[in-house]
């Protein structure tokens, strides 16, 4: 299992610079900078400030220049937004997003699982039918539906908790935007939580289990939630990054001040290190999560370990 | 030559038999998926709305009084009024709702058609390969999944739309290649399982090359999970898709998308909400309508789940 999780963590340090060097130089490869605006600057100011940024020097400097300063933990100055440097911008936007994030993953990822695991058990009775229906809501209705059918219902016709804002991260504020990224979540997560469930509650050992009287709950305790966890794991990966984009328009149609909305107005402005900044940090938080997850995988699946 | 094993004879007789109904004829797999699927009464209904949406998207514009892009100087944010034509009202530029609704439909089901065809090709076909080779191969093209994962996709699509303009084919085709990595994911891990079952060992002791496994008998096999993920990358593109018609990339004006009709309407709900209700309704019964016949399929191709 060590020799498993060192190997996985070296092999993600290749991945993450492989990464850090696509972005930069997919993102230089589009037409247009960050200087391009309704008004064409005088030449020498341009000049100027292509020097001041460093956009002069031959592509291949500029980024040794960016990884080495990355690697200080330097992000570069923001292009467009010239009073702040992009760490300071992103380490003002991150407690939103990681807020907002990660209490939905947590959250949606425990009620999926549970309500996969009551449906699989009680299949094809009136709480199976009552949960797949809840979770079929979830995952059909896209979240900037939900978003404004939640906020004029909840927000507006019954005011019980503000339609937007952030006001210090009150928990008020908080339930609609969680609610709205939780749903899907939750209702992939059930999804695969079902199915797998039904599927190992029908393998030969859980019968062999059933017919030497174990009960229902040791069965599943024992044998039935581990294996079954196998491909919701494999999920969460990909569960988060869908997470994350969902969050650039949550962030968006709730007005909360988090890095979401750097990125999509960085992105449209060009402005290189903002969206590099952006675009690594989401990446970074990406990666995190997929290593826990196969690290998770190995733990449950003795296989992966060893192959 | 007839008559000495009386082959012929039988073999008349048993296609006379045929022809009037009588014999016992054989169920090919499919055969028996469609019977399983008829039986399942939410997945026929189901069937017959999204044909209906189809039909309402592709031939209802024709009987219309108004076309999509055509203004009404008269009507302008009205409510639904049947004398003027405008079965849905009108939008804030006085355009029929109902032609955008149909054409939006139209929009997201091309969207979602190919772009969920581009990134099944894809995804099959590299997450096989990747799970049935293994070993060093498999490692450099996951290690590649990763790092296409950990990047947000919505850059390259930017880059995408800046680089070719706003060409919606090449938008679908885009989309298509970015939704492919989680299909590859699952379908890999699927044929690692299953390429140690007995009848893959049996395939390679008859001497089948690694290619002809692959498609002869891991692909076949893995219908079941790539259905049930290609129900779910639809309302995933549908939803990019939205996305980036949120963020002004995605269909232009006058052509709209389901998306891009929300998006317009969520903001003016409460006091023109039959901007958002008509769409809204499309949308959501169209996505239902899909994941019924996604879970039917899955049920119908894959009975050890029953």
């Amino acid at each position: 299992m060590f020799g498993y999780v060192t190997r996985r963590v070296l092999s993600a340090i290749p991945v993450a610079l492989i990464a850090v060097t696509a972005c930069f130089f997919i993102l230089r490869l589009a037409p247009g900078g960050p200087f391009d605006g309704e008004r064409a600057l005088p030449p020498a100011t341009l000049a100027n400030l292509r020097a001041h940024y460093n956009l002069d020097l031959p592509l291949i400097q500029q980024y040794f220049i960016y990884v080495s300063r990355l690697l200080q933990g330097d992000f570069g100055p923001s292009m467009v937004y010239n009073d702040f440097t992009v760490a300071q911008m992103l380490w003002i936007g991150l407690p939103f997003t990681l807020t907002l994030g990660l209490s939905a993953f947590v959250i949606g990822t425990l009620v999926g699982l549970v309500a996969g695991a009551l449906s699989a058990v009680n299949q094809n009775k009136w709480p199976d039918y009552l949960l797949v229906m809840i979770v079929v809501i979830g995952l059909v209705v896209p979240n900037f539906l939900m978003a404004a059918i939640l906020q004029l219902v909840f927000g507006v016709y019954l005011n019980w908790v503000p339609a937007g804002g952030w006001q210090s991260g009150s928990i008020p504020h908080l339930v609609l935007p969680i609610t709205v990224l939780v749903l899907p979540h939750a209702g992939r997560t059930a999804r695969l939580m079902r199915g797998s469930m039904i599927e190992v509650l029908s393998t030969n050992y859980v019968r062999t289990a059933k017919s030497k009287g174990l009960g229902q709950r040791l069965i599943l305790a024992r044998h039935a939630i581990k294996p079954a966890l196998l491909p919701v794991v494999s999920y969460l990966g990909p569960g988060l990054s869908y997470l994350l984009t969902g969050s650039l328009v949550v962030e968006q149609i709730f007005a909360l001040p988090g890095i979401g909305r750097y990125f999509i107005s960085a992105a449209l402005n060009r402005d290189y290190g903002l969206v590099l900044g952006t675009t690594i940090l989401y990446m970074f938080v990406i990666l995190a999560v997929n290593l826990l997850v196969d690290i998770l995988y190995a733990w449950l699946d003795p296989k992966v370990r060893y192959s | 030559m007839a008559g000495i094993t009386g082959k012929d004879a039988v073999l008349t007789e048993y296609a006379h038999r045929l022809e009037t109904l009588d014999a016992p004829k054989g169920r090919s797999l499919t055969q028996d998926a469609i019977r399983r699927l008829v039986r399942n009464k939410a997945a026929v209904l189901s069937v017959f709305v999204v044909g209906f949406i189809i039909i309402f998207a592709f031939a209802g514009p024709y009987f219309l009084p108004w076309t999509y892009d055509k203004i009404d100087w008269s009507g302008i944010r009205k409510p639904p009024n049947f004398e003027a034509g405008h079965y849905a009202g009108t939008d804030q530029n006085g355009r029929d709702m109902l032609a955008r609704i149909m054409q939006g439909t139209q929009m997201s089901l091309i969207v979602a058609g190919v772009a969920t065809l581009v990134s099944v090709i894809i995804g099959v076909i590299y997450g096989a390969v990747a799970g049935y080779f293994g070993g060093r191969v498999d490692a450099v093209m996951m290690r590649f999944v990763d790092i296409m994962y950990a990047l947000p996709y919505i850059l390259f699509v930017i880059i995408l739309v800046v680089i070719f303009g706003r060409n919606p084919v090449l938008l679908f085709v885009g989309i298509g290649f970015l939704e492919w990595l989680t299909m590859a994911r699952i379908v890999r891990g699927q044929t690692m399982s299953i390429k140690q079952r007995e009848f893959v060992e049996a395939a390679k002791a008859g001497g089948a090359k690694p290619w002809t496994i692959i498609f002869r008998h891991i692909v076949p096999n893995l219908t079941g999970p790539v259905v049930i993920y290609a129900t779910l990358t639809v309302p995933e593109i549908i939803l990019t898709e939205s996305f980036l018609s949120y963020l002004g990339l995605g269909v232009q004006e006058p052509q709209t998308s389901l998306g891009t009709l929300i998006s317009f309407g969520a903001p003016v709900a409460e006091t023109l909400p039959w901007m958002l209700i008509g769409p809204a309704v499309v949308l959501v019964s169209l996505l239902l309508c899909l994941t019924y016949i996604g879970d039917g399929l899955r049920d119908a191709l894959d009975p050890k789940d029953r």
